[in-house]
């Protein structure tokens, strides 16, 4: 970012691609007693795809391809390359909802299960954020 | 020991026993913490009993007995285990209906599914590969006057296979009918949503193999299913999911080094060109009901058609009766004969489904029918129901490009070949197409220019054996319900011999 002696500008807000809700925050929490540090990885395809998996740190290696949208509470979130190509103007926001499914995800047996929502970026945010029109 | 099931239950009453263990050595045994978790039925939501929540020592049990077996049932004749795998196909149809009771309990699809598709289905996919495997043969080549390669089919030893929630007795069969035809000895995952109905299955079948030679272990993915997959004594892991697991899946075989096959889903497209409106025919009735496919199984189904990508010159006729169609679905309870539609798998597969709807409409998608949950009453108002919705708007939108593993079509036109195909591949996956066409060269081109395993042409939904169910892109590796997955459990043992009794004569 520049800025020109005679006109400074405020710096544009740049919106947070991964926010979470007060549920999936204390989920965090609960999983981070039990297992230490932990990021997600969200899931595409069948069966428990879309779903924010949530791994070990070290445990799900990341790929040259991923992109990190952020992190919620310090645990960074992560996507694919592909998926991140279509997901570009939407925030992810991290939920919760009852459940027992998930895969490897260390959500997995407590009865609860990360969810993801999603909010469009408006077009100032998608401006802040150097989208270009879909 | 198995709680035993009710084996003369009725459609209205759950079949299961109040609680299941695994199926371990030929016999049934309470996992080693004797912790159990509560299986529920997407019909009402309510419980309906209590499976092994099995633990890393549990798997070993298991590997320890697919391992004592392993070498017995290798050495088994192929007329021998083609008889078993015939003999489990005809207790399967003997007690066709009781599992398909059981299926839409554990699932919540509708019994006229189960009857008609599940279950037919994986029966005829036992008798396919207890035929397949009487008429494998190996190969021999003659390298020269005195040499001679033989080329034998070696079972791979023990096998690690992980089963989806969508279809979990036809998917453990798609899995299992070719292993065992192969000689493999196999320690299977049943997804902990659908834990139950394989259980039914384990004791009607629990005399027919012997003892290690099919082992089920039930449990949470993270508890039971990560250890198998890790496992070095694994030869070989077999998993139908999504992307982020099977990554996971992969890179733990990495690590043992060992094959493995994926499907992993798919976001298929279903292109009408404008002559399949050229008459309102049974052709034209046909193609609609290909349309409307896209509610099979709620549908949860890899291959569900939910791009449907019209003709613009037949847009408004068309989908003014693929909606009437739609709109005539009946919906209610999955365990009613004449119920066509029935309920997600789970809670949270319906909040999932849902959240597509909200995003949708973020997106600007028009919801032309659905778009919500659907109220049953009765038992059935604590289920998982979503009423089958169409939504209408262009490829670049999240629900044209992301697998929604509900009974959702997004629709769009387009105006020649070259955008239909341009529409049909922007997708990350490849796994099913569906082709419509009254003319053959536009089917047979058009055909063979989608990027995706299976296309269906002129009719959808279809899985018969003998014809090869799998994934280009980021739907996976492998082709199931053909004698080629035989391969994917087969080692290739080549002797090479001499008939020449002379020495080579380099020392």
């Amino acid at each position: 970012m520049t800025e020109t002696k005679d006109q400074p500008r405020p710096l544009p807000e740049i919106p947070s691609r991964v926010t979470a809700t007060q549920a999936a925050r204390d989920l965090l929490t609960d999983i981070r007693a039990q297992y230490g540090d932990v990021m997600f990885h969200q899931s595409g395809g069948c069966c428990d795809g879309s779903s924010p998996m949530c791994y070990p740190v070290g445990d799900f290696p990341i790929g040259s391809k991923d992109v990190c949208l952020g992190d919620v509470d310090g645990a960074e979130v992560w996507i694919s390359g592909p998926q991140f190509e279509i997901w570009k103007d939407s925030c992810l926001i991290l939920d919760v909802v009852e459940g027992q499914g998930g895969m490897f995800s260390l959500d997995n047996g407590t009865g609860r299960r990360f969810l993801t929502r999603s909010k469009m970026f408006s077009d100032s945010e998608r401006a802040a954020l150097q989208i270009g029109p879909t | 020991m198995n709680d035993m099931t009710q084996f003369s239950a009725q459609t209205h009453v759950s079949p299961f026993a109040r609680r299941y263990d695994n199926f371990i050595g030929g016999q049934f045994v309470a996992p080693k913490s004797r912790r159990y978790f509560e299986n529920v039925s997407p019909v009402t939501g309510g419980p309906i009993g209590e499976i092994a929540r099995s633990e890393a020592a549990d798997v070993e049990a298991a590997l320890d007995a697919a391992h004592a077996a392993k070498d017995a049932w290798a050495r088994t004749s192929t007329t021998d285990r083609s008889n078993m795998l015939m003999k489990i196909a005809q207790i399967m149809e003997d007690n066709l209906e009781l599992l398909a009771i059981c299926e839409t309990w554990d699932n919540g699809k509708a019994i006229r599914e189960t009857r008609a598709a599940d279950l037919p289905l994986a029966v005829d996919h036992f008798r396919y590969f207890a035929g397949v495997i009487r008429a494998q043969e190996g190969t021999m080549g003659e390298i020269d006057d005195d040499t001679v390669a033989y080329h034998f089919h070696e079972p791979l030893g023990v096998v690690g296979q992980i089963i989806p929630w969508n279809f979990p007795l036809l998917m453990a069969a798609w899995k299992l009918a070719p292993a065992l035809a192969a000689g493999n000895c196999v320690v299977l995952k049943p997804a902990e949503q659908t834990p139950a109905t394989i259980m039914v299955f384990c004791e009607l079948i629990a005399d027919v193999l012997p003892a290690g030679v099919l082992n089920v272990v039930n449990g949470f993915g993270l508890e039971a299913g990560k250890p198998l997959a890790t496992s070095d004594r694994i030869a070989k892991v077999a998993f139908t999911g999504e992307t982020s697991t099977g990554r996971l899946i992969m890179q733990y075989a990495t690590e043992n080094i060992i094959p493995v096959t994926l499907e992993l889903g798919g976001k298929s497209p279903n292109i009408f060109f404008k002559d399949v409106l050229a008459e309102d025919d049974a052709f034209f009735d046909k193609a609609i009901e290909g349309f409307v496919m896209f509610a099979l199984n709620q549908g949860e189904v890899c291959t569900c058609p939910s791009r449907a990508i019209i003709h613009e010159s037949i847009y408004d006729r068309f989908m003014e009766r693929a909606l009437a169609r739609t709109q005539a679905i009946i919906q209610g309870d999955p365990r009613d004969g004449d119920t066509m539609m029935g309920a997600q798998a789970s809670s949270e597969q319906r909040e999932k489904i849902l959240s597509y709807f909200d995003i949708g409409r973020q997106e600007g998608a028009k919801v032309l029918t659905g778009g919500e949950a659907a109220q049953l009453g009765g038992d059935m108002a604590n289920g998982y129901y979503v009423k089958p919705t169409i939504l209408e708007g262009h490829n670049k939108m999240r629900v044209f490009q992301e697998e929604i593993f509900g009974p959702v079509v997004s629709v769009t036109t387009f105006k020649d070949e070259d955008e239909a195909l341009s529409i049909a591949n922007d997708t990350q996956y490849g796994l099913g197409a569906g082709v419509w066409s009254r003319d053959a060269n536009t089917c047979y081109r058009f055909g063979r220019a989608i990027k995706a395993g299976r296309v269906w042409t002129n009719c959808y939904h279809l899985y018969p054996a003998h014809a090869a169910f799998g994934g280009y892109k980021q739907s996976g590796i492998g082709r199931e319900t053909h004698k080629m997955m035989l391969n994917h459990y087969q080692q290739t043992k080549n002797m090479l011999v001499s008939y020449n009794p002379n020495k080579l004569g380099f020392f």
